[in-house]
Formats: C-alpha cells, structure tokens, sequence
C-alpha cells in the first residue's frame, strides 16, 4: 500500500476515528486503526468492539493495500506535521512497517496484519431512514446531559430512541439519570414508524455527535433491534445497543402540573449561577420562592453564609417554595434556546416540566429536594 | 533483684518492689488486701472494663432483697437467660441458656423479665465515668467498653492502671454495680484479661506474659470464635492456640476466610486496632445465623427481608439514611463474604435494601452453603436526601407510599402489627 493525502484531510479523518480506540487496550489489534487505499481513496477504520467508525477520503493512492498501525500514533504525528504538508504512507518496503513521510520528517511504525483486524459486521437491519443532520444534533444535544452514569441501571446509560405514532407521529429521544429526564422529539422521519425501541450507548452518542459537527446533509440510519448504523457524506458508525428496557418514563412525566411560572432564560441561568456558589459543594441546592410577578433564588450552607437573590417572572398563583439540584437547573437553562423558560409546578415534592416557551419538541422533568 | 509493682485496688498506693519479696501480701499504706503486682503495671494503658452481670446487678441494686438470692434475668422473646447472677452461676446457671434449662437447674431462681430502658440508662452513667477517665472510650454494648488510657498519666497524676481501678471504684460507689478490668498492651488481650478475674476482677496481660499465657489457652477464648466455628477448629485439630500457631498465615487465611488471618495474629498476640470513641454512627447492620446452613436462593431471601426491615426501623428510628448496601454472607466453612452497592440516592426503606441486597446474593451464592447471613447500610446522610421520587422507576413513588402507610400503621399498633407479603412463610 502507497498513498499520498493532504495532511489536512488526512488529521481531519483520522480525528474522527481515533478517539473511538481506547487509550488502554488489552487486544493490540484494537489500539491499531486499519488504513486502506483503493479506487482513489483512503479508508480509515477504527474500532472499539462496540463501535466502528469508517471514514473516507480522497487520496493519491500509488498502490492499492491495507495495514494496521497505532491509531494515537499516527494521529498524533499528523497533527504535529505543519499545516499544508504533503503525507506518503508506503506500507510496500515490507517487514511489517509503515513508512510516514512528509517534508524532512520521517516516521517508521510497527504494524499489525489486516486479517486480524476485527470487523464489525452490521447483521441484518431492517430498517432504515433519513435524518437531516441537524435534527439529529438537536436529539442528541438536548438530552445526553441526562444520560446516567450509574453502572447498575446499565439501561439508562444511553438515549432511548423510539417513534411515537399515536397522536401525532413522532421520532423521540428520552434519557434520565432518576434526577433529571429529557424528552425530545421531531417529526417522524418516513420509514421510522416501525422500528423497534432502541438504547444508544453514551460513547456512541459523543462518536457520533462529533462526527456530525460538520455536516449538513442526510444521515441515513439503519437500525435492528441490536445493532445501529449512521452513514452520511463518506463516513459510517455502527454501533451495537444496549440490550435492556428502558424505564416506562411516561408514566412519570406529570400532567396534572397547573402553576406555570414564566422566566427569562438568562438572566435565570446567570441568577441560579451566581447564588449557587454558596450552596453546599457536593448537594448545590438552591430554593426557588416563588410569589406573583417575582421569583427569589435562595442558597444556604452552614460554612459559606447565604445568598438570595430576585427576579422578575410571570406567576400569578399561590405562592411555592421548591429546591432543585443547581447544576440541574444550569443544564437544563443551556437546553433552552428562546428567551423565555417556562417551569410547570405542582407542588416542593412533585416533579416539575421545564420547557422552552418556543420549543414544543422539548420537555424536561426535574425532580425537587428538599430543602 | 526482679523489679515489679504493686497496686492497691482501695487505696491506690503503688510501690515498686522485689518481685520475689515475701511477707504479707498487705498493701502498706491501708493494709488492703485488694493488690495487683505486675512487672508491667505501669506501662500499659488499653484496658477492657466489662461490668459483673449486669442487668442482674442492677436488678439487685434496686431490690436489696435480692442480694442473696439467684437472680436471673431473661425470658422476654426467646426464652433465654440474659444475665445471671453470681449466685445463680453457682447452680450453672449460664447466660443465653434456654430458660427451661436454667430453671431446671436452679429452680428457686428469681426470675426477672429484663428492662432494657433501666439497664441502658445505667449504662449511660457508666459511660459518662469511663469518659471521665479517657476520651477514647469505645463501647461494645451497653455495659463493656474498651478504653485507651494512653497519656492520661499526667492528667490524671496517677498512671492507667490506678485510673482504672478508680473508675471502677466510682463505678461501684457512685453506680451500685461491680466491674472488671482486663489491661494489656492491646485490645483483643484486654477483652481476654478482663475475662481471667471475674468478678470485681483485675487482670493484667503484659509483652513478657501474654504469648506463654496464650499458647495453653483454647481457641475459643479468642473473640469472634463462637461456639460452631470452636468446633470446626477442633475438628480440625486446632484445640488451643499453640495448635494453631503451627499452622501457615495462608493456610489459614485459605481455610477460614478473613477469620483466618484474624486467627493467625490473635494467636500471636498481635492486634493493631484502635480504640475507636464512641463518634458518630457509622454503618447500620443486622445479620442472623440460621440453625441449619441455607444454600437455596428462596430461603436466603426469606432470612433476607426481615433484616432488611430491621435496618430500615433502626434507620429511621435514629434518623439515617444510607448510600451504601451491604450484604455479608458466611459460608458453611467460615468464610465471610461480603459485598456492597453505592445507591444513587440515600434510602431509609426496607424495601430499597432488599432490591439492592437480593440480586447481590442471587449473584453470590454460587451454589454454596451459607450458615450467615446479614444486611447493613453505611454512608449515612441525612434522610431529608432519602428517596426522592425515581424518574426512572416509575413504581418507585408507589412503593414509597406502601412502606411510609406500613410505617404509620406500626408507628400506632406495634411492629408486629402489619407484615408484607414477603415476610410471610
């Protein structure tokens, strides 16, 4: 294998795969990424077991092959090549190295055999369709602040992706940590109807949301009940998912909710900032009074002193006295991409919808603490 | 000339002498008798104060009539002897014996139903002495404590041994009860000394002593080694602890779990725990041992969720709730094995501890013989973070309504009162 590639082209492709190995691996092969040169391009391959990541792009290929070499390695020595250069990668010289040169610099790597590279087969995915890439930025971005860490509940450590087609059909994404859940949706993409439930993994998520950073086009995704494929421009992810239930989360979205308060979304965000840096490092509780026509954050904790701070809202209902999680209240604030937020209370122990006032595709459930 | 010192239990006076002086054993000061002479009697300072059977002691303090007479006290729930007194030791009468046993034994027994209330508040003012003596004072039940009494030396213008035997002058003159004192350089040898001179008994343990003392002593007078486990080491051919300091570190540690390592120092005589004051609570826990060893799954559980009750109760009772589960398991063979999970929000519910605990022990058991088993909580926090509603358990909410309505029916009618599904078989 012989090539030549622009080292723009070359950093920016090998960006994307690189961060799905793992830093520390067991298996060598895995640590390697699998560079192939064909019909006028370059093929990049990395893989986790879990996740693949393909990507194409186009390059002087001098002699079609293939070889595996340190994906962190070879990333890194581009990256640290001057901008504009020229890269050759000749894998023809044999005895298992890959030769790297550009200008005065010149790079010997140790490779592994292509046939020990694992390949990650998609199986059967019935179904398939077609995602503008910034709605799929949008289901992603306004819900994996929620997606759980917690190793138990393995299930909640992914979005729920699921359509909706009673009412008015829908493509939605659900995550929850117990805390705090985010419910996103958009309108039911053709051919989404029938497909089954699924749970993407975080690491998928942050693959994929990086990969996508840049486009503008169709994502076509393919999906069985175990496995998911994004492919777009001259990149595919295939991912597996997580095999378990996701939460019967409707059932604990209130509706009977009725006190809705109406806020400025900035100077919410920035009012709940600066009052929680009094709270209590590790609970971050901020009580929120709420009376007609204005809001008073309050913070408290026995080391730092007190903080209280008002705002002018919209709430013309009995007053509330409610605590939430700081940090909670700061994510779901950065959620919001009109000027207005909106809080739809029951009552301090219920939990409480948050929305967007121009956004209905979104709603949040935030749960209170006691303060 | 072989240096030791002497004590004088009443009057405190200590004197250094010839260990092989002959002559009157009288103290010179008050011509007590009350003496205690030890090489080592000034250097050590970890004491075990363990008082005379307690709760008959008190019974005997508040009915002057009784002083005579053999005084048991037991019956309650399960119909064992709780203390005995001194006089009804004499009949064999034994505690934790079943009360049929004891009375069979003794029949002219006076039996009186134990009164915890009374017996704790006793043990309170005991406490409050032993802190007089030493911040460091760590309690293993209401009426026994270990006590550091390291550096108090100058505090107090007398050294440890002869702060004890004012504690527990004061103990008796102050409370109306009798104790006895173990000291030693350690704690597991002071719990054994406090055990050699009972009652009103005071035992010294020193560096030269200890490890000849032990060598003849059975592996039962270790502490932790109960009745079963004494037989297992028996049948092993462990009878006293020389026996038992042939046998390799591993080898032990392979054949008795983490019992095995504590059997391997204790034989030595070594023990680096602190005594640890009486701080905050740390962990809740109950554990049961069952009568036949349990290896199926289903029975397990059944021991499980009355534990788990039992930890919620204390939990709420003393206002806790925790963040870390605890399961512990010992095998039929002695090994302790335990295992834990950190929950997302801090719980008081019974019903939580036991979601957590029982796929831990599914995943456990392993299809071994189990003759243990326990449940414990440790992380406490505040219950005002306990169980908020789970936005990913949708049943959670109700659950919650379930244990707080069986709480308040309890709360009215008694523990007994109300019992979930899962405690019935």
């Amino acid at each position: 294998m012989k090539l030549t590639i622009e080292r723009a082209a070359l950093l920016r492709a090998l960006n994307h795969v690189q961060s799905v190995v793992e830093r520390r691996n067991t298996i060598p092969i895995l640590a390697n990424v699998l560079v192939e040169a064909r019909d006028g391009m370059l093929s990049l391959n990395a893989t986790d077991m879990d996740i693949s990541i393909v990507e194409r792009t186009p390059a002087e290929v001098g002699q079609p092959g293939s070889i595996t070499a340190p994906a962190h390695t070879l990333y890194d020595i581009v990256r640290k090549l001057p901008d504009g250069a020229q890269v050759d990668l000749d894998a023809t010289g044999g005895g298992d190295r890959l030769i790297l040169s550009s200008g005065r610099s010149r790079f010997t790597l140790q490779t592994l055999p292509t046939e020990d590279f694992p390949v990650m087969a998609g199986g059967d995915m019935p179904h398939t369709f077609d995602l503008d890439a910034g709605a799929l930025r949008t289901l992603i971005d306004r819900t994996r602040f929620a997606i759980s860490t917690e190793e138990t509940r393995y299930y909640l450590n992914g979005i729920y992706v699921h359509a909706v087609t009673e009412g008015t059909p829908a493509l939605r994404a659900v995550a929850t940590d117990g805390h705090r859940l985010a419910r996103v949706e958009i309108e039911l993409p053709e051919g989404a109807a029938g497909i089954p439930g699924v749970i993407v993994p975080r690491k998928t998520v942050a693959e994929l949301r990086k990969l996508i950073e840049e486009t503008d086009g169709t994502v076509t995704v393919t999906l069985s009940e175990t496995k998911i494929r994004f492919a777009f421009d001259e990149a595919v992810l295939i991912s597996k998912l997580i095999d378990g239930t996701f939460p019967d989360y409707e059932r604990v979205i209130p509706t009977g909710n009725d006190k809705v308060l109406s806020v400025d979304r900035v100077s919410f965000a920035q009012a709940v900032d600066r009052v929680a840096t009094i709270a209590t490092e590790k609970l971050r509780a901020v009580k929120l009074s709420i009376d007609a026509g204005q809001l008073t954050l309050s913070a408290s904790s026995q080391e730092n002193g007190t903080a209280v701070e008002e705002l002018p809202v919209s709430y013309d209902r009995d007053s509330i006295e409610i605590g939430f999680n700081a940090r909670y209240l700061l994510d779901i604030a950065d959620q919001i991409e009109s000027s207005q937020a909106e809080f739809i209370l029951a009552d301090s122990a219920s939990p409480t919808i948050v929305r967007d006032a121009e956004d209905p595709g979104a709603l949040y459930v935030l749960m209170p603490m006691r303060v | 000339m072989t240096d030791t010192v002497q004590l004088c239990r009443d009057c405190l006076h200590i004197e250094r002498m010839d260990a092989n002086a002959l002559g009157p054993r009288r103290c010179p000061s008050c011509h007590g008798s009350r003496l205690i002479r030890h090489p080592e009697l000034m250097d050590l300072s970890i004491a075990h104060i363990d008082c005379d059977a307690f709760y008959a002691s008190v019974e005997k303090r508040d009915d002057p009539s009784l002083a005579d007479k053999p005084v048991i006290v037991g019956g309650g729930q399960r119909g064992v002897v709780s203390a005995a007194c001194y006089v009804a030791r004499i009949y064999g009468v034994r505690s934790a014996m079943p009360m049929f046993k004891a009375l069979k034994a003794c029949p002219d027994a006076v039996v009186i139903r134990p009164n915890m209330e009374k017996y704790s508040a006793v043990g309170r003012q005991i406490r409050a002495l032993m802190l007089d003596a030493t911040p460091l004072v760590e309690p293993l039940s209401i009426d026994e404590a270990f006590l550091d009494l390291s550096g108090t030396t100058r505090l107090h213008g007398r050294p440890p041994a002869a702060t004890l035997a004012h504690l527990v002058k004061r103990i008796e003159t102050e409370i109306g009860v009798s104790a006895s004192i173990g000291l030693s350089y350690n704690k597991s040898l002071a719990k054994i000394a406090s055990d050699l001179d009972k009652p009103r008994g005071f035992a010294v343990l020193g560096r030269a002593d200890a490890l000849s003392f032990l060598e003849e002593q059975p592996v039962g007078i270790i502490w932790g080694v109960g009745k079963s486990l004494r037989a297992k080491l028996e049948q092993d051919g462990l009878r006293t602890i020389r026996d038992l300091k042939k046998i390799d570190k591993f080898d032990l540690i392979a054949r008795y779990g983490a019992m095995g390592k504590r059997l391997y120092h204790f034989a030595r005589g070594e023990d680096d725990r602190g005594v640890q004051p009486d701080g905050e609570t740390k962990s809740i826990s109950a554990e049961t041992t069952f009568n036949a060893d349990l290896s199926d799954i289903q029975s397990l559980k059944e021991e499980l969720w009355p534990l788990c009750e039992k930890v919620a109760r204390r939990m709420k009772r003393q206002g806790f709730a925790g963040r870390s589960v605890h399961l512990k398991l010992k095998t039929a063979d002695f090994k302790t094995v335990t295992r834990s999970r950190t929950l997302p929000d801090p719980t008081q519910f019974a019903e939580v501890l036991y979601r957590t605990a029982a796929p831990i022990l599914e995943k456990t058991v392993e299809g071994r013989a189990f003759r243990l088993i326990g449940v414990g909580v440790a992380d406490l926090t505040d219950p005002v973070l306990a169980d908020p509603i789970d936005l990913a358990d949708p049943d959670s909410g109700k659950r919650a309504k379930v244990e707080r309505a069986i709480d308040a029916v309890r709360a009215k009618l008694g523990d007994g009162a109300l019992k979930k599904g899962r405690g019935w078989h």
